[in-house]
């Protein structure tokens, strides 16, 4: 790259910042990208010796062929989209927390707890109410932990909660070894919970997507217009900062990791008590890894996070759409997933920069 | 006494060698001014391409592999693939500039995805099972040193493993070797410190942190291989690496970025790991099976209360080089 | 026709919708001085990059001694003989100087630290520098650092050194030490630019000099031939008086005093020691000394941003009508840190502008509203008051922005401060703390800034200015303070000290307790 030849006049390409780009454009690079990874998991499929086009089309068809697969659709991008949003609030404030599978999880045990044992000598709805409320209070609490340490001392945020996660997966497993083993049952699993602590369903789908939805615009508005949002955007920025202005920088850690395991926390309620009605180690399945790149993608945007969960949760409908008709393992989601997300990711690279050629002249992209 | 001792030594030798084998690939990685949270998927990705070689080879040698030529199969294939992961992830951090945190959980989606993906397809496509001939199955068998492995006690304790154990050590006392004397190393290490500074002293960046990271990438695949060769026998099972790679991430941080402190951090982590089976304690095993973990947690926040200057991790982790930024 | 050392020709540079520099000429003759002059923000370090392969130019041409070059990289420069060394020191902490020097060079494989340590020991002596090969970068006092940068760049042959503002972080005598070198270089045939804008260093040190202005080349003179009006005519494009106001006001009452303070730092070494001292209304208190010397720790104590480990700082507050000293920094921290800095009747305007004062990717509403967003009652932000506050502040401090939500980040340096310091000034207070309020501005900025803390002064409050160049602070200061090692060495009358006797108090170790005259 760095010969000393003075025929070589300038580098071939060079990449300058772009100063503002429009907002069509924006969204052409991404619509390019999007494409160049479907081309790219097609080319994939077409590899194993299967008609890609046949396997989209199949897909969705998964997603939304008929009126029971699109509530399948919607109840798959429920906890994906608030998972999102309670990692937003941890992201916005460059909180690195990758612990949120851990929250759902512990969400769900506390939720569970409820559903457990006492769904029969409670009334429903104070039932539900104490489902959530621990739910958030498990998952807030086990957000909280990591952020008192990286207040105090600056523990790393990111291995600390990624930690959390494992230990999250062997407290379920130990419950369904023992304590909350179902009984009668030969294999180490939990009961199912009682019908009465089932959600209801609105147009087909449990209550959870609206509580989704309130949350997209709560969190709009707790990011743009509070105290609090904007404490969160200043220590998102720098702490020096922070600290400049008179905020406890701790405080905002603390508080805001509460938030953002508190929200994972719901989204592991809705999971036991409107999806699967028990809970197993796979309650949280990657979701909790799946809506980092989520937010990230949003640009912790809750209206994009919302267009983004709906597009992962199609794609996840899809891939176990194609496993049974076309004999792909299903896994194949995760191989799809990353690949949009890498072009996603580099795509954003062509939105803040620019490239120059060896004639001066600008490449235009997309 | 002495005996279970011993059978637990070992037992911690063989578990701790992936995580060695993922933590030099990170810790690699990481003095070029990378972090690769994609430890994971890159074990995954070799695990899976590393039977997979072994496999097809056996298929392609109709049933009467040599040995040897497996073996070096497995390994080159499981390097070439982890790089191929590490190589996506260099591409989008380095060239173009993506979040590195980000961009490695991703990896870590894509590998697993991968791994779980090729490995069931190519099962299914093999009648249900993906597993290497015992021919090949034998070369990751321990090897009883001659001479030396009679020695009693440390004959057990040091010369009977499998090969790749061995393998490990030499990569992290070649490693330590390579950042403490060698003048590439010292050149890397400034890169991880301080590209700028490095930049400016003539040091190509850009290339220093590809070939640090997509080798990096390399060596965790080969610790994946072991997984899936030696931990899980020559036989692909779904999901295998689970969690093994984040711990390896974790490792990095015990170990202080030292590559002779590694080795021994990882026969910690892989005594924690098969403990269970071995110290019999009045708790559920479930709760052993945490032990690695919880003992992350403690030390990450033990090292955080006091800071080094030196054993600590380069200062440009995370952060993207770019040379005309203003 | 003469061979030059360095001739660039047409050079174009610009980042985004920046210019930084347009269509520039230069020349550097064999074994010259050649001081490179312009003020703040004219391009020069820009201009200078592209020698030393940082940046690589949209247009023009570079020769080398004759032959033109492309150079792409560092490694390119060095290979043509050309070594920077950058205002911003380029050195990795953690190695040592040895291994900074040799860092990137071609060699065996291994390094023999000991044979390498001899010879840049060698090589300072040939020279005359002071240097431990195997210290730690992170164990060394400013000017140590740039010597093992000269070094690194003469250990790989340099034939060509470009110094960027070397004389910034130097005190007077350092400063004398430095261009002694310098001619010794020139004598062993060395070509030299060096990046400055003050005259007086130009005058004494260089060959010829040549003028940027905003990007533009002006033109290359023979020292011999400029004196000070000439070059400031040249570079600042109109003739100015360089004068820096100095209004005579009446001492006021003592606004702040800070008594005894001491700070430890994170490895737990006083950063500050048993410092003393007063402000009073109506003056400005200049703070000097070497780079690290403490002030940062002293202006972040004094503001309730640095834990005090002991001592007090006073603050005039009136109590029931009476006006008592309070004590609100204190050994309690924690307590000011809750107060935040907007409940002291004081303002500071950090050096970290970006990274401290204000929030770089938001607008100008958000930051002005920084220390004040908790001044409404309830839940949510008003953000009406930071608006209107905004927006009189463009027009009193002529602040040339696209508007009131434009990322200030998109600002230049010069409207940047004048946000951070019109935010500051805004609040009314008794105290306002300044630091390094003028670096990187253009002139005409610096010159407004000056204003600015003048009719502070002029309204009573007590101005506190740490700053680094000597000659601003003597002409804006009325006492100045120095400090050094984290004690306060000197506190003396601007009108009757010299640069030198500041100089030497810089430097002097177990300064103490002088009584404030």
């Amino acid at each position: 790259m760095s010969s000393v030849k003075t025929e070589k006049k300038t580098p071939l390409i060079r990449m300058i910042k772009r100063d503002e780009i429009t907002q069509k454009k924006t969204w052409m690079i991404r619509a390019v990208a999007i494409l160049g990874a479907l081309i790219t998991g097609g080319i994939l499929i077409l590899c194993l010796g299967k008609n890609p086009l046949q396997a989209y089309s199949d897909m969705l068809r998964g997603a939304f062929g008929s009126k029971v697969l699109i509530q399948e659709t919607v109840k798959q991008a429920i906890p994906l989209l608030i998972t999102a949003i309670g990692i937003s609030f941890a992201f916005k404030m460059k909180f690195w927390n990758i612990g949120a599978e851990g929250q759902v999880l512990v969400g769900a045990i506390g939720a569970g707890y409820w559903a457990f044992f006492y769904a029969a000598t409670l009334p429903k709805i104070p039932l539900i109410i104490l489902m959530i409320v621990t739910a958030m209070l498990f998952g807030g609490l086990y957000g909280l932990l990591p952020a008192l340490c990286k207040a105090k001392w600056g523990t790393n945020e990111t291995l600390f909660t990624l930690m959390l996660n494992y230990i999250a997966l062997y407290i379920i497993k130990y419950l369904a070894n023992g304590p909350w083993k179902a009984a009668g049952s030969s294999f180490p699993k939990m009961p199912m919970i009682h019908k009465g602590v089932r959600l209801s369903k609105v147009f087909g789908v449990h209550w959870g997507w609206i509580i989704a939805l309130v949350l997209v615009v709560f969190a709009s508005i707790y990011f743009n217009r509070t105290k609090q949002g904007y404490e969160i955007a200043v220590v998102g920025e720098s702490n020096n900062t922070a600290r400049y202005a008179g905020i406890n920088v701790g405080k905002v850690f603390r508080r805001t990791m509460f938030l953002s395991g508190a929200l994972a926390g719901i989204a592991g309620m809705l999971q036991v008590a409107g999806c699967d009605y028990t809970i197993t180690e796979r309650t949280a399945g990657g979701v909790g890894f799946t809506a980092i790149t989520v937010a990230w993608l949003a640009h912790m945007n809750p209206y994009g996070m919302l267009g983004v969960a709906a597009f992962i949760a199609v794609l996840e409908r899809g891939c176990n759409q194609i496993e049974t008709t076309m004999a792909i393992p299903a896994s194949v989601s995760d191989l799809l997933i990353g690949i949009i997300l890498f072009f996603m990711l580099g795509c954003e690279f062509f939105i803040n920069y620019r490239l120059v050629t060896r004639g001066g002249k600008e490449e235009q992209n997309a | 006494m002495l005996s279970i001792i011993l059978k637990l030594i070992v037992a911690a030798v063989l578990a701790g060698t992936p995580l060695l084998f993922g933590a030099l690939g990170e810790i690699l990685t990481e003095k070029s001014g990378n972090t690769n949270l994609g430890v994971e998927g890159m074990m995954y990705m070799g695990a899976v391409s590393g039977i997979a070689g072994a496999f097809f080879y056996g298929k392609a040698a109709g049933g009467a592999p040599v040995g040897v030529v497996a073996v070096l199969i497995a390994l080159v294939v499981s390097f070439l693939i982890g790089a191929l992961g590490a190589l996506i992830y260099a591409f989008l951090t380095i060239t173009l500039r993506a979040n590195q945190n980000v961009t490695g959980l991703t990896l870590t989606i894509f590998g697993t995805g991968f791994g779980n993906f090729f490995g069931d397809f190519i099962a299914k496509n093999a009648g249900g099972s993906l597993v290497v001939t015992d021919g090949v199955k034998a070369m990751f068998k321990g090897i009883a040193i001659p001479g030396l492995s009679k020695i009693p006690v440390l004959g057990t304790l040091l010369f009977n493993y499998n090969w790749m154990v061995y393998f490990a050590v030499i990569v992290a006392v070649v490693m330590a070797w390579f950042f403490k004397r060698s003048r590439v190393g010292l050149n890397l290490r400034a890169v991880g410190e301080d590209p700028a500074t490095a930049d400016a002293a003539g040091i190509n960046v850009t290339r220093y942190k590809y070939v640090a990271t997509v080798v990096g990438g390399g060596i965790c695949g080969i610790g994946g291989m072991y997984i899936s060769m030696v931990s899980q026998n020559g036989v692909w099972v779904f999901d295998c690496v689970s969690g093994y790679g984040w711990l390896a991430v974790a490792l990095v941080i015990f170990a202080t970025w030292d590559c002779n402190r590694a080795i021994l951090v990882a026969l910690v982590f892989g005594a924690l790991k098969i403990m269970r089976l071995y110290v019999a304690l009045p708790i559920p095993s479930q709760f052993y099976d945490m032990a690695p973990y919880i003992v992350t947690i403690i030390v990450l926040v033990i090292t955080s209360m006091r800071e080094s200057r030196e054993h600590a991790q380069p200062k440009s982790c995370g952060t993207n080089y770019f040379r005309e930024e203003r | 026709m003469e061979q030059y050392a360095i001739e660039m020709k047409g050079i174009t540079k610009t980042f985004g919708k920046v210019i930084a520099n347009h269509d520039v000429n230069l020349q550097l003759r064999k074994g010259e001085i050649l001081a490179l002059l312009g003020e703040n923000g004219s391009g020069k370090t820009t201009l200078m990059n592209m020698l030393s392969g940082i940046y690589f130019p949209d247009h023009g041409s570079i020769k080398v001694n004759g032959t033109e070059v492309s150079i792409q990289s560092p490694k390119d420069a060095f290979d043509h003989g050309i070594g920077m060394i950058h205002q911003h020191f380029k050195l990795v902490d953690v190695l040592t100087a040895a291994e900074n020097i040799v860092l990137g060079l071609k060699g065996g494989i291994t390094i023999d630290r000991k044979s390498t340590n001899k010879k840049v020991k060698e090589l300072g002596d040939k020279y005359g520098f002071d240097v431990d090969p195997a210290k730690k970068i992170y164990n060394m006092a400013v000017s140590e650092k740039q010597t093992v940068e000269i070094l690194k760049v003469l250990y790989r042959g340099a034939e060509i050194l470009i110094l960027d503002e070397p004389t910034a972080v130097l005190t007077p005598q350092e400063v004398d030490k430095l261009f002694a070198v310098l001619r010794n270089m020139k004598e062993d045939g060395k070509s030299i630019i060096i990046i400055t804008h003050k005259l007086h260093e130009v005058l004494s040190i260089s060959d010829r000099v040549a003028i940027l202005r905003k990007g533009e080349y002006i033109g290359t003179i023979e020292t011999a031939t400029a004196n000070q009006s000439t070059l400031t005519e040249m570079m600042v494009g109109h003739a100015i008086s360089l004068e820096i106001k100095h209004p005579e006001v009446e001492q006021g009452p003592e606004m702040l005093r800070v008594h005894d303070l001491t700070c430890l730092n994170s490895e737990k070494v006083k950063a500050l020691d048993g410092v003393n001292f007063s402000a009073f209304g109506g003056e400005v208190l200049g703070i000097a000394g070497i780079a690290g010397s403490g002030q940062k720790e002293l202006c972040e104590a004094i503001a309730g941003l640095y834990p005090i480990t002991g001592g007090t700082v006073l603050f005039r507050q009136k109590k029931d009508g009476v006006e008592v000293m309070e004590n609100i920094g204190g050994q309690d921290a924690q307590n000011i840190h809750k107060k935040g800095v907007s409940y002291v009747p004081m303002a500071f305007v950090p050096e970290d502008r970006l990274g401290m004062g204000l929030v770089a990717s938001m607008d100008m509403v958000d930051n002005v509203m920084l220390r004040s967003y908790k001044d409404n009652k309830g839940f949510f932000v008003d953000r009406k008051p930071p608006k209107e506050l905004s927006e009189k502040l463009i027009k009193d401090l002529e602040i040339v922005t696209p508007g009131v939500s434009t990322p200030v980040r998109r600002l230049s340096g010069g409207n940047v401060q004048k946000v951070l310091l019109g935010r500051e000034i805004s609040f009314g207070p008794d105290v306002l703390v300044v630091s390094y309020p003028v670096r990187g501005l253009d002139i005409n900025s610096s010159y407004k800034i000056y204003d600015l803390l003048n009719e502070q002064k002029k309204k009573g409050v007590a101005v506190i200015f740490v700053g680094e160049d000597l000659d601003v602070l003597l002409e804006i200061s009325d006492r100045i303070l120095v400090m050094c090692g984290g004690k306060v060495s000197g506190i003396v009358n601007a009108k009757e000290t010299t640069k030198e006797e500041l100089g030497l108090y810089m430097i002097k170790v177990g300064g103490g307790k002088e009584e404030i005259a």
